[in-house]
Formats: C-alpha cells, sequence, structure tokens
C-alpha cells in the first residue's frame, strides 16, 4: 500500500453516536465511532448483525443524524443525502422498475442536476459498458436476474461520479458464484477508475477481499474494536488466510455475545 | 458413529437431442382456439344471447322481456337516428368532469395525507366517514345546494370518485419500498418532486386500481342520478332516455339503453383500462 499520511481525509467521521426509535424503545446503534477514508480508498465496515453498520452508512449517507460527533466529506458536515455519495443497497428492488437500464442511470443523472441530454445518454451507456451489460441497456430491470440488477445499481452509482460509493452489503442477496463473479468485477472497476467506496458486510473473507482498510465494529451499541490494513490483492492466499483467522478469533472473542448474533 | 457405505461415482455422457421423444410439440389446433380468452369469451356470450332470444319468444310478452333481436333493432334504430349517441354523449362529458374533478381533488388530499401527519389523519377520518355513504344518498341535498342543473350531478360525481381514488393512492404511496424512497432522495428529490417522480410512479398499480373503482362508481352514479331527476338544462343523458322509453312502454328502448350502458362499461374497462395496463404496469413488470 502507498503511503498516504499526508493527505487530508475524504471522508471523516468524529466521535459518532446513532440512536434510532423503534415501536417502544430508544436503540443506541453506534457508540462514538471514529474512522477516516482516504481518496480511493476501498474502506470495509465489518462486523456482525448488530454493530450498526449500516445505521452508520446511512448516517454518511445523509439519511439520519448522529445525536453526538460529526461526519464531515470534504471538510464539509453531511445534513442531508445528495448525489455526492451514491447508495448502493442490498435490495434488488432499488432499480426503477418503471425505466430501463438506461433510463435508470440517465435518470439520476438529470434528476440531480449532474448531465442533461446527450451528455448524460453517454455518460450512461459509458458506465453500462463498464459492467457489461451493453446488451441490456433496454431491458426492463424486472427482466433482469439478482446479479445483473446490482450491476445496474453498480453502474448507476458509479456514473455520478460521487465522492464516495457507499455500498450497503450489495452482493448479500446473491448466489455464492454471482457473489465471487461480482467481487472480482468491482476489483476490477476499481483498477480502473480508482474511486473511493465505503463499503458494509457481514463477511469476513468478503471484507479481506474487497477492503484495503477493515474496520471492525462489535455489537450492541457498535463500538470501533479494530481498524485493520487488508492483505495485497496478489498476496499469498495464506496471508489472507491467515487475517481472516485473526479476524474471526477478534469478533467472536466474547462467547457470550456471539449467540444473540447468530 | 459409522462411516458412510462407499459407492462407486456415476458420470454419464449427455444425450443427443434425438433420443428424446417429444422435446417441443405444438399444441392442437382446438387447444390453441381453446387457449385464446376473447375467444372462450365470445362463445360465452353468444350462448347467453340464444338463451335470451329463447326464453323471450317462449314468454311471449314483449312489455316485460322484449326478444333479443327486438333490443338489438331497438338499440341500431336508436343509434342510427343519433339519440342514444347524443344521450350517450351527454352523459360522458359530465362524468368526465366529475371524475377528473375528484381524481384532481384526491391527488391534492392524499399529497397533503403522505406529507404531513395531521393530513393522513384528515384523510382516513374522512374516508372512513364518507366512503360508505353512497353518493346518491347525497343527491336530495345536492339539489337543494346546487339546484336543478349540472352542478348537483357533479358534485355527487366527486363524492364517490374522490375517496376510492384517495384511498387507493394513499395505501399505494405508504407501500412504496423504503429503499425507492432512499433512492429518489439520494439524487436530491424531496417533497413534491419525490412524490411526482418516484411515488407516484412506483404506487401506479394502487392507483390504477383506485381509478377503474371510481370509474365504476362514478358511471352508476350518474346513471342513477339521471333517472331520479332526470333532465339537466334541456339535455337528458342515458339515464333520462332509459327513463322516458319506461314512461312510454317502450320497453325495447329501455333494453337498447341499458344495452349503451354495458357497452360503454365494457369498451372503458377493456379497452382504455387494458392499453393503459398494458403500456405500464405490465409492461414494467409490476404486474402479471
Amino acid at each position: 500500500m502507498p503511503d498516504r499520511q499526508g493527505s487530508a481525509p475524504l471522508l471523516d467521521v468524529r466521535g459518532v453516536t446513532l440512536q434510532y426509535k423503534t415501536r417502544d424503545h430508544l436503540v443506541t446503534a453506534t457508540y462514538r465511532v471514529d474512522f477516516s477514508v482516504l481518496r480511493s480508498d476501498r474502506f470495509v465496515l465489518l462486523g456482525p448483525s448488530g454493530c450498526g453498520k449500516s445505521t452508520l452508512l446511512k448516517a454518511v449517507g445523509g439519511y439520519m443524524s448522529p445525536v453526538e460527533g460529526e461526519i464531515m466529506l470534504k471538510g464539509s458536515r453531511i445534513t442531508r443525502p445528495g448525489p455526492d455519495r451514491m447508495m448502493v443497497f442490498q435490495e434488488f428492488d432499488q432499480l426503477l422498475p418503471w425505466k430501463t437500464v438506461r433510463q435508470n442511470v440517465v435518470f439520476a443523472l438529470e434528476t440531480s442536476g449532474r448531465l442533461r441530454g446527450r451528455a448524460a445518454e453517454e455518460k450512461a451507456m459509458q458506465y453500462i459498458d463498464k459492467v457489461h451489460l451493453t446488451r441490456f441497456a433496454d431491458a426492463y430491470p424486472h427482466t433482469l436476474s439478482g446479479g445483473m440488477k446490482q450491476r445496474v445499481a453498480i453502474a448507476r452509482g458509479m456514473a455520478m461520479e460521487p465522492d464516495i460509493l457507499l455500498m450497503d452489503e450489495p452482493f448479500a442477496a446473491l448466489d455464492a458464484l454471482t457473489r465471487q463473479r461480482m467481487q472480482d468485477e468491482l476489483l476490477a472497476l476499481w483498477d480502473e477508475t480508482r474511486f473511493t467506496v465505503l463499503f458494509v458486510t457481514h463477511s469476513i473473507a468478503e471484507a479481506v477481499k474487497i477492503g484495503n482498510r477493515i474496520l471492525l465494529l462489535s455489537p450492541h451499541p457498535g463500538q470501533v474494536k479494530a481498524e485493520l490494513n487488508s492483505v495485497a490483492r496478489d498476496a499469498d492466499p495464506r496471508a489472507a488466510a491467515a487475517l481472516e483467522a485473526r479476524i474471526h478469533d477478534m469478533l467472536f472473542l466474547d462467547r457470550v455475545e456471539e449467540d444473540a448474533d447468530v | 458413529m459409522s462411516e458412510a457405505a462407499m459407492r462407486p461415482e456415476i458420470v454419464r455422457p449427455t444425450r443427443a437431442d434425438q433420443d428424446f421423444g417429444v422435446v417441443e410439440k405444438q399444441l392442437t389446433p382446438f387447444e390453441r382456439l381453446y387457449n385464446l380468452a376473447w375467444l372462450r369469451k365470445s362463445a360465452l356470450l353468444v350462448v347467453l344471447a340464444l338463451a335470451w332470444e329463447l326464453y323471450a319468444r317462449q314468454l311471449d310478452n314483449p312489455l316485460l322481456v322484449p326478444t333479443f333481436g327486438d333490443t338489438v333493432s331497438a338499440w341500431w334504430g336508436a343509434v342510427a337516428s343519433g339519440v342514444l349517441p347524443a344521450r350517450a354523449w351527454v352523459s360522458l362529458q359530465v362524468l368526465a368532469i366529475g371524475f377528473v374533478a375528484g381524481v384532481l381533488l384526491a391527488g391534492a388530499l392524499t399529497v397533503l395525507a403522505i406529507t404531513t401527519r395531521i393530513g393522513t389523519d384528515f384523510l382516513e377520518t374522512m374516508t372512513a366517514m364518507f366512503n360508505p355513504l353512497p353518493a346518491i344518498a347525497l343527491l336530495p341535498l345536492a339539489l337543494i345546494w346546487f339546484g336543478l342543473g349540472i352542478g348537483s350531478v357533479v358534485f355527487v360525481l366527486i363524492h364517490s370518485v374522490l375517496w376510492a381514488v384517495a384511498l387507493n393512492t394513499h395505501a399505494g404511496f405508504r407501500g412504496v419500498s423504503q429503499t425507492l424512497r432512499m433512492v429518489g432522495r439520494n439524487y436530491g428529490l424531496s417533497g413534491l418532486r419525490l412524490v411526482i417522480r418516484i411515488l407516484i410512479p412506483a404506487a401506479f398499480p394502487s392507483i390504477l386500481a383506485g381509478l377503474k373503482i371510481g370509474w365504476a362508481f362514478a358511471w352508476r352514479t350518474l346513471i342513477a342520478a339521471e333517472l331520479v331527476f332526470g333532465v339537466s338544462s334541456g339535455k337528458g343523458g342515458l339515464g333520462w332516455y332509459i327513463f322516458e322509453a319506461k314512461n312510454q312502454l317502450e320497453i325495447p328502448d329501455v333494453f337498447a339503453g341499458l344495452l349503451t350502458i354495458i357497452l360503454i362499461g365494457l369498451v372503458v374497462e377493456n379497452v382504455v383500462f387494458r392499453t393503459i395496463e398494458a403500456r405500464t404496469i405490465r409492461r414494467w413488470g409490476m404486474q402479471q
């Protein structure tokens, strides 16, 4: 990994406590979480369910505001959702069903005011091509497979050329083979454009594979347990396996909590 | 615990196509014809018309039940003379005014309902109160308020459309997934822009269902209102046509009027709404 100590962080999360209300409880999702993401980072939030990683991502997306601490993007505080932070969700219904693949991407570009007309069309096709869906540009989402829908969502997010791409377990609902292929494709896309991504997952293997930096969260409420460097992508597979084992031990040290999180 | 028994592995070569008996075969002509819904329904209609004709002939009392043939010729005569189309046109014009006004009001109410909590309470209370009230029950009151003109009919039409459409649209809006809303907000949409660009298309199946119900309610209410108080501003609609024909004991004409109501209903349901459905929600995969 190149040394990036000198550059200012792109995303700075400082002492963030998040709370949300259910019908009869006030739940603290995360407690005083700190981390910062640099440009071109593949930053992974990893933890068992209940560690508030998705809630944290929503807060970065601007869908909820912290009760304590602050989230800064390029030096300014995040207050509302916006096209500079594009979300890719886990759910397949994140595409607008009344628009074709191409229209979905174009709609995002035009509605957010990024591009208009021909320029939007061209940008859309450029990114649809990047995810190998050119043949399906005029297909409606309901005719696509789950993996293809997620590829469209990724193309849509990337076409907006946001400061940071927020991915909320985007491959969790896919079958194992498709998931593996999507992970490889995502890394290939990163090699091409070096986008910054904040990636949420509960899979240790996925975190080690996708990320260059991994934030480990412990549950109830979510707190930072560790912030680790992942292994280089061309490293010995045994190094990755060793890191996975190390993370596994760190996360499941407290056997008591494990039962509640299965 | 013992090891599972060892068995030899099996690997089979893929068979060639010609080894299978049937891979794909066309159905017989009868099976294919029977699969056509419109053909099955048309055959049913022919059977019903025949039964009607036979029963009417056997009864032989044109004042109670005219034959199918008489009805059709009365209908054709009224259509050819231009009376029936003119009456139908009057009815449809009034209907259009009431329907459009009702839908617009429903839209305004639902937007209010999803943007504010008090709006939701208002819509829920109003629909709970007025939805069970048959529109025609308001007609006497409307006559006092708006007089014998078109105004009172439009008033009851709005009442019949408004609650059904508002209820369905509101349910549709609430059914839009959280993910889609978040996607819309991600693009920087909020307020009315979010409603128009995300919520309305996403809730379109429910909205369309509401429009269909609203149309059916309005159509019935209109005919009933015309039957009750007939002529408005010198020109009568279909209901008035039926009422007049009954007074003159022209029973085949009564049947012709009813037939026209059925025909218009069928055309709106099977042509207008079916086309909208095919172009929108079925194409988008929101309805099978």
